[in-house]
């Protein structure tokens, strides 16, 4: 039996486990010890130069500039997301006024807005970009001629083409395909919420906004946390990376007005021919994340409420 | 705006079966009557406003794929003169959205299947097994969550293009299944504890082996928790747009994300707008109609993991 148990283990493990090596876990060790080398990534031959690249890093106004709009995507995009999606949630599930004996519910059409807003959600990041570009696009595209239609034809800005407003633009974007997600999963926390605490509440006077900060905030504050950390890794990594190098022109603006680190990390290695580089600011940008998600989860302790 | 004709009568109204809420209703109503409307109006504004933005741009691709060049930059708002059908088929011919919708179908396909029998072995070995590494092998593959893709792609660049893995459909597979895994053994950990063992153990005493005890008992209890890791999964790696970016860059593999993106690049000089339309459309509109069909399990589904 005993035998049988760990051969079973071992044969269920190893396929899997193998493939997560060899396509994950390998290439990270990996991608930190070359950020010692002077490895371009064209040839196989390379040395080990120390602390250089670091040195280089600090150096490099480029690598300053996707550093600073990165911690922008990672502070900003999860604020404004986050506290949307809390805003439309309550109202979708608590905002409705008093009907039917219900001591609270959600407005009307709620099951509608539900499904509305999760549509982005399940679009390829890709397509989003795409869409949007065309919407931004200064002479022809959807804002400006609308813009035009409703007479205010002076105000056509080059969004995506302007340095000062094209970061803006990218994040406006994640946040219109992230909202929905933040809504569902808010409504979901909330619905188990017991309404006793709401009705409690409103019989002592509560109005709606204190019982937002009094019953809904705590109570789904685990929640919050987690989408926070989840958001922001989205931030610094993928999301980030498929916006910015679609959207802007370069790709990562004029004047590297948009570039983030993810995108730097990409053209170092596969456009720059640096791959040793491009693994050095990876390595940054680990630290950057791992340090974000501490920081929130630090940030955010609080007893944990049982209810 | 009807919110606010109908609440006010609705609280008025004494709801004779439930006296408890008519009570908790009426004490505040009467404070703030009147700036409890206009918080209402707005709030109520803003959700329309906000579903507004959502759907409008999907509408407005819509629309746009269905109008020649000329008028897409002419007049971007106005509606097609005619539906100029021909955007759809030149847009899955000539510029290969046929191909690149096989290629997605394939790559899906081969790497959902692999992602969930991989990484339901592994979650089951893991949930229900005492063995020393146990929690090692556990938080090494959860770690991969937080940790930025992009550095790993570099090298994982090289070695793929040692192995003849580079720029090949099976290649790409392996990498979606690798990086699918952390989510999906979390989440699966966390289901297999849940189930009862009891069924387990009956089928270990009339014999069964372990393997067949996984295959016959447990993967059947797990189905909830497979199809909402599986439509994970499936959304995931159908919009997967970085990993081929990196890793896959010969033109006759290209995934769908990754075409538009050309396709939209090469507009530069072929100047093919309305097909592009026509393709962004094309690839938008399954998921869409999937998932106002799937709506439910869809949401569950995405959203499971978080609230865990």
């Amino acid at each position: 039996m005993q035998h049988g148990k760990y051969r079973f283990i071992v044969g269920f493990l190893a396929a899997p486990l193998a493939l997560y090596a060899v396509f994950v876990i390998w290439p990270f060790v990996q991608s930190i010890y070359y950020s010692f080398t002077d490895w371009t990534g064209l040839s196989p031959d390379f040395s080990m130069v120390g602390f250089d690249n670091y040195a280089r890093l600090l150096d490099d106004d480029v690598f300053w500039k996707s550093l600073q709009h990165s911690l922008l995507f990672a502070l900003v995009l999860p604020v404004v997301t986050i506290g949307l999606a809390l805003f439309f949630a309550f109202m979708i599930n608590v905002g409705g006024r008093h009907r039917k004996g219900a001591a609270i519910s959600g407005v009307r059409g709620s099951s509608f807005y539900k499904i509305a807003y999760f549509f982005p959600q399940v679009l390829s990041i890709a397509i989003v970009a795409l869409l949007f570009q065309f919407a931004y696009n200064p002479e022809s595209g959807a804002i400006n001629s609308a813009l035009k239609a409703v007479g205010l034809g002076d105000v056509q800005p080059l969004w995506l083409g302007d340095p000062d407003l094209a970061l803006w633009c990218v994040m406006a974007v994640l946040v219109w395909s992230t909202v929905g997600f933040f809504v569902v999963l808010f409504s979901a926390g909330m619905a188990s919420i017991p309404k006793d605490f709401y009705e409690a509440a409103l019989l002592d006077g509560a109005s709606r906004v204190t019982t937002f900060f009094r019953i809904t905030l705590p109570l789904l504050w685990d929640t919050i946390q987690s989408g926070w950390v989840y958001m922001g890794i989205l931030a610094l990594g993928a999301e980030s990376f498929a916006v910015v190098q679609i959207m802007t022109t370069g790709p990562g603006g004029p004047d590297y007005s948009t570039t983030v680190m993810v995108l730097y990390v990409y053209q170092s290695a596969f456009r720059d021919g640096a791959a040793a580089y491009a693994t050095t600011i990876g390595v940054a940008l680990l630290v950057v994340t791992l340090a974000f998600a501490a920081v929130v989860m630090k940030l955010g302790r609080r007893e944990r409420l049982e209810y | 705006m009807k919110t606010t004709e109908t609440s006010p009568a609705g609280t008025a109204e004494p709801l004779p079966h439930v006296v408890k809420t008519d009570l908790s209703g009426a004490k505040p109503k009467r404070k703030k009557r009147g700036d409890g409307r206009v918080l209402n109006v707005f709030s109520h504004g803003m959700l329309v406003l906000w579903a507004f933005m959502v759907v409008m741009p999907l509408l407005w691709a819509v629309m746009t794929s269905f109008k020649d060049d000329n008028a897409i930059f002419s007049s971007p708002w106005s509606l097609p003169d005619r539906l100029h059908f021909e955007n759809w088929s030149r847009a899955w011919g000539q510029a290969h959205m046929s191909d690149y919708f096989l290629n997605t179908v394939l790559v899906v396909a081969g790497s959902l299947a692999g992602t969930l029998l991989l990484g339901s072995m592994a979650a089951y070995v893991l949930a229900r097994f005492d063995f020393p590494g146990n929690r090692f092998i556990y938080f090494l593959f959860i770690g991969g969550m937080s940790f930025p893709i992009m550095l790993a792609l570099v090298p994982l660049f090289y070695v793929m293009n040692n192995i003849q893995l580079l720029n090949t459909i099976h290649g790409l597979i392996l990498v979606y299944i690798a990086y699918s895994l952390p989510f999906t053994v979390f989440f699966l950990t966390a289901f297999f504890r849940t189930l009862p063992t009891s069924v387990a153990e009956a089928a270990l005493i009339d014999g069964a082996s372990h393997t067949r005890t996984f295959f016959q008992v447990m993967l059947p209890m797990a189905k909830p928790g497979l199809i909402s890791v599986g439509i994970f999964n499936f959304l995931g790696q159908w919009n997967q747009y970085m990993l081929p970016t990196v890793l896959n860059t010969e033109q006759e593999n290209k995934v769908l994300s990754q075409g538009l993106v050309q396709l939209a690049v090469s507009q530069g000089y072929k100047g093919d707008w309305s097909g592009l339309f026509a393709g962004l459309v094309m690839a938008m509109l399954p998921v869409l109609a999937a998932y106002i069909v799937f709506q439910r399990q869809v949401v569950a589904g995405l959203t499971a993991g978080a609230l865990k």
